[in-house]
């Protein structure tokens, strides 16, 4: 196996007048009690697009998207900053729970709750507050849309939500997020378990919701990557190697380390 | 030898040895029912016991198993689901929680008659309960705990991660994610520890003893006002159960009928507990369907 | 568009959902805690009680576990009241043990044929079995001895048919189920491939069963069978009904006896709180606290020990 260097990088910076960010991260480390298993993480998000985060199995990218939104907080110490419309999210007094609303997340595997379709996504807006049956239905009926899943559930609402395939369910969790209205989604690998006809519609789902959102997701299949990202950042052993635009990432990137990996000479 | 040989001797030995398991289980069963079943009438049922003469009921015994059997879970159910969702939510990894879980151990396997010693010392004596039906219902909580907490820890556990993560992710607090999402998906697994507890419970005799008391008084059906000594709804009234019972008519029973009535006593039950465990496992797969609404 | 403000000033209160997760937590907390006190709370008062005994009617720890006149309420010719226990402690130690040792064998192979002979059918056959055999109450048990194993035992052994052997007859039954399914569970630890491999080489399944399986739970077949004796040594009632409830030392199987368990529930009601006869049970209680502790911390040690020689 070829040894690369860690510290040489090449990360993208954005002009802030010209591009908004929709979150950014600062000297980002993480701690699996004595494992380093993420270095000093700098990247910035841009709004409205969508980022891959691509690199072998082991390079940290799971562990950094989990932090995003703070779902490694029971599991490991996360250090450095995480801002949000200038908010540092990361910080102590920052209340989690209201957090996640704004910062979503959809997981590897699809996990909708034990409950019909309906209530996998009104229960959670229930939980937040919203009470007016007429409101629950639209927005129930506006995120499934959003999901391209409505067509095939909108008769069916009552079904069990276990009942529905893999993709389906997969699109449904997507749905469950953007009902919250978040302003970030985070998806890890949100494909890897579904078959390439369900992929095609999550892919598409994804294109279309990009308009609205900042959508950063981690993937291990780089045609995925090239296909819908606007961004590509490349991880290994735990650092950020290259963060660029996804047609310079896999037309001419900086490093050499993200050259092989992206023409399969990796390793 | 040559190992084929033993091997058949072994496989044969194993198999007597299981059959004869089977064989003492079949009897034992059989026997208690068939000596019992002939003394079960609705006389039997729900006339009061006699102390010297033939043909007394079991009626009250049962009525006070049924009724220290719900207090007792109503008690609790709440305290282990407590300390079930701590143990799996909360607990910190830290020489506290190793303690408690220590003590919970041991407190399950601690000798029911020590458990019902203790509630007599405490509750009937030092805070002057007597010999009641609370007492009792308390006693029995005690030696209920350490199992039902249990049972309840392993099914919230039994509920994949994911679906705790899909909770927080949504902005769920622990709590909520606990009642809304987990608590749901682990109530099958959660009702069938409770209806097996119940079974332990009805069973129970020894803890009883010195703290429900051995003597059941006359009880007047019509009378539901729960602090009236004759009512069947009065908490601080002693009440022998129907486990006690058999084992007081077997220790110093003086009517004429005793091996009678305890026949028909136990065969009911082991009826009762043949039941418990059967709806156990049927109420679990019912409500599991229900609550995934999967057919 | 969201106002910054609004949104940092979310960001950082505390809402319902914290307010909630915090109570809760405490709740959850507090239900615990009873439970550890509770533990404490027992381990407390039977011990100040049993401990009375020694420290208050000044009752020598040598004499109570050596001595073998039980009669607490009557003063001796010495002068010192007679408050032997050995012969409960025989009592209680010759039940348990002798029950372990017959329904190790018969766990064994109900286990074996659950795992290894016919898993499925066996699991089908024999997991009811084992559910209703702990679901009988122990007081039936001590109800089908009487009825049944006592005059069995007098008829074909001889004596009255109470004592330890009807004793450790009953108890065999009670045990059977807890050591079978504590060893199923060890045996279904056992790893798939070290049966594969030892078939694989030609092996008979006797000869994987007993050079391989079993040697590789044997932890386990321990803790299994120290959990049956931990039940049988608490078992009050099943125990009393059959045993004769004489305190004397057993000399042979078939004469009747006692338990720590048996005294205890036959004495305590004609005793009086805080007299020498009561304070004297409440010792007899306390060994059979620490007799439980004991049992957990062996099982504990095996299990140590177990995953050392992993």
């Amino acid at each position: 196996m070829k040894t690369y260097s860690l510290t040489e990088n090449y990360i993208h910076k954005f002009d802030s007048t010209k591009t908004t960010i929709g979150l950014a991260t600062e000297d980002l480390q993480v701690f699996y009690g004595d494992y380093h298993a993420m270095y000093d993480g700098n990247l910035q998000f841009p709004k409205h697009a969508i980022t891959a985060m691509i690199g072998a199995s082991g390079s940290g990218k799971s562990t950094f998207l989990r932090c995003l939104n703070r779902m490694n907080d029971d599991i490991a110490t996360v250090q450095g900053k995480i801002f949000y419309q200038g908010i540092d999210i990361n910080a102590s007094n920052i209340n989690v729970y209201e957090m996640r609303k704004h910062v979503g997340m959809v997981f590897q595997r699809p996990n909708p709750f034990a409950k019909s379709i309906f209530q996998n996504i009104a229960y959670p807006l229930k939980k937040a507050g919203i009470k007016n049956k007429t409101e629950l239905k639209q927005r129930v009926e506006k995120s499934l849309k959003q999901a391209a899943l409505w067509d095939e559930v909108k008769d069916d609402l009552k079904r069990s939500a276990l009942a529905l395939s893999g993709g389906q369910q997969q699109r449904l969790c997507i749905a469950r997020a953007l009902a919250m209205n978040p302003d970030v989604l985070l998806l890890d690998e949100p494909a890897s378990a579904l078959d390439p006809i369900s992929t095609g519609k999550l892919e598409q789902a994804l294109h279309d919701l990009q308009q609205q959102y900042t959508i950063i997701m981690v993937t291990h299949s780089m045609q995925q990557a090239s296909r819908i990202s606007d961004y590509t950042a490349f991880f290994h052993m735990g650092h950020v190697i290259e963060f660029d635009r996804t047609e310079n990432i896999f037309t001419k990137p900086h490093i050499q380390a993200t050259e092989d990996y992206i023409s399969g000479n990796f390793g | 030898m040559n190992a084929k040989r033993m091997d058949k001797l072994a496989t044969a030995i194993i198999g007597i040895l299981v059959g004869i398991v089977v064989l003492i289980l079949i009897s034992l069963i059989g026997y208690i029912l068939v000596t019992g079943i002939p003394h079960i009438s609705w006389h039997f049922l729900t006339s009061p016991s006699q102390a010297f003469l033939e043909g007394g009921g079991i009626g009250d015994q049962l009525f006070n198993s049924f009724y220290l059997l719900i207090l007792t879970l109503l008690i609790s159910f709440p305290i282990a689901l407590g300390a079930g969702i701590y143990l799996f939510e909360y607990a910190p990894k830290n020489w506290v929680t190793n303690t408690i879980r220590v003590a919970i151990e041991v407190l399950s396997s601690l000798p029911s008659v020590v458990v019902g010693l203790f509630g007599f010392l405490l509750f009937v004596v030092q805070f002057k309960l007597g010999f009641s039906i609370l007492s009792g219902a308390i006693a029995l909580t005690f030696f209920n705990l350490p199992l039902l907490t249990r049972s309840i820890e392993n099914s919230l556990a039994a509920v994949p991660k994911l679906q705790r993560e899909a909770g927080l992710a949504l902005g769920f607090s622990r709590w909520q994610t606990i009642l809304g999402v987990i608590f749901p998906e682990a109530l099958p697994g959660i009702l069938t520890a409770i209806i097996l507890s119940a079974g332990r419970i009805f069973g129970e005799a020894a803890a009883l003893i010195y703290t429900a008391g051995q003597s059941a008084p006359m009880l007047n059906y019509a009378n539901w006002n729960p602090f009236s000594p004759t009512s069947p709804l009065n908490p601080m009234r002693p009440a022998e159960t129907l486990a006690v019972h058999i084992w007081k008519i077997n220790s110093e029973g003086i009517m004429p009928d005793a091996s009678a009535v305890s026949a028909g006593a136990s065969a009911v039950l082991i009826l009762a507990v043949l039941i418990f465990n059967f709806s156990a496992r049927w109420a679990g797969n019912r409500i599991y369907r229900k609550v995934t609404a999967s057919k | 568009m969201k106002n910054l403000d609004e949104i940092k000033r979310q960001l950082t209160k505390s809402s319902k959902a914290t307010r909630q997760d915090r109570y809760g937590r405490i709740i959850a907390f507090i239900c615990t805690f009873i439970i550890g006190l509770l533990v404490a709370a027992i381990f407390y008062l039977v011990a100040s009680r049993g401990l009375a005994t020694f420290f208050e009617n000044h009752v020598s720890a040598w004499d109570f576990f050596t001595k073998q006149d039980w009669n607490p309420g009557q003063v001796s010719k010495n002068g010192t009241p007679e408050v032997g226990a050995l012969p409960m402690i025989v009592g209680s130690f010759s039940v348990t043990v002798l029950s372990a040792l017959l329904a190790t064998p018969f766990a064994i192979a109900m286990a074996l044929f659950m795992t290894e002979i016919a898993p499925k059918r066996g699991q089908k056959i024999l997991q009811p079995v084992i559910e209703l055999l702990v679901g009988i109450p122990s007081v039936v048990y001590g109800f089908v001895g009487l009825t049944i194993v006592v005059p069995v035992v007098r008829k074909l052994v001889g004596g009255t048919g109470f004592g330890i052997l009807a004793g450790t007859i009953v108890l065999f039954i009670m045990v059977l189920p807890t050591i079978t399914s504590m060893y199923v569970d060890s045996l279904r630890s056992v790893p798939r491939f070290y049966r594969e491999a030892s078939l694989a080489l030609g092996a008979t399944r006797w000869q994987t069963i007993y050079k391989v399986v079993l040697r590789a739970s044997v932890p386990g077949l321990l803790t299994a069978i120290i959990f049956g004796m931990a039940r049988a040594f608490g078992e009050a009632l099943a125990v009393q009904m059959v045993i004769g409830n004489a305190s004397l030392l057993p000399h042979n199987l078939i004469s009747p006896a006692s338990t720590l368990t048996s005294v205890l529930t036959t004495g305590m009601g004609n005793t009086v709180m805080g007299t020498l006869p009561n304070n004297a049970l409440w010792s007899l209680a306390l060994i059979l606290l620490l007799m439980s502790l004991a049992f957990n911390l062996i099982v504990r040690l095996i299990g140590r020990k177990g995953r050392l020689t992993k």
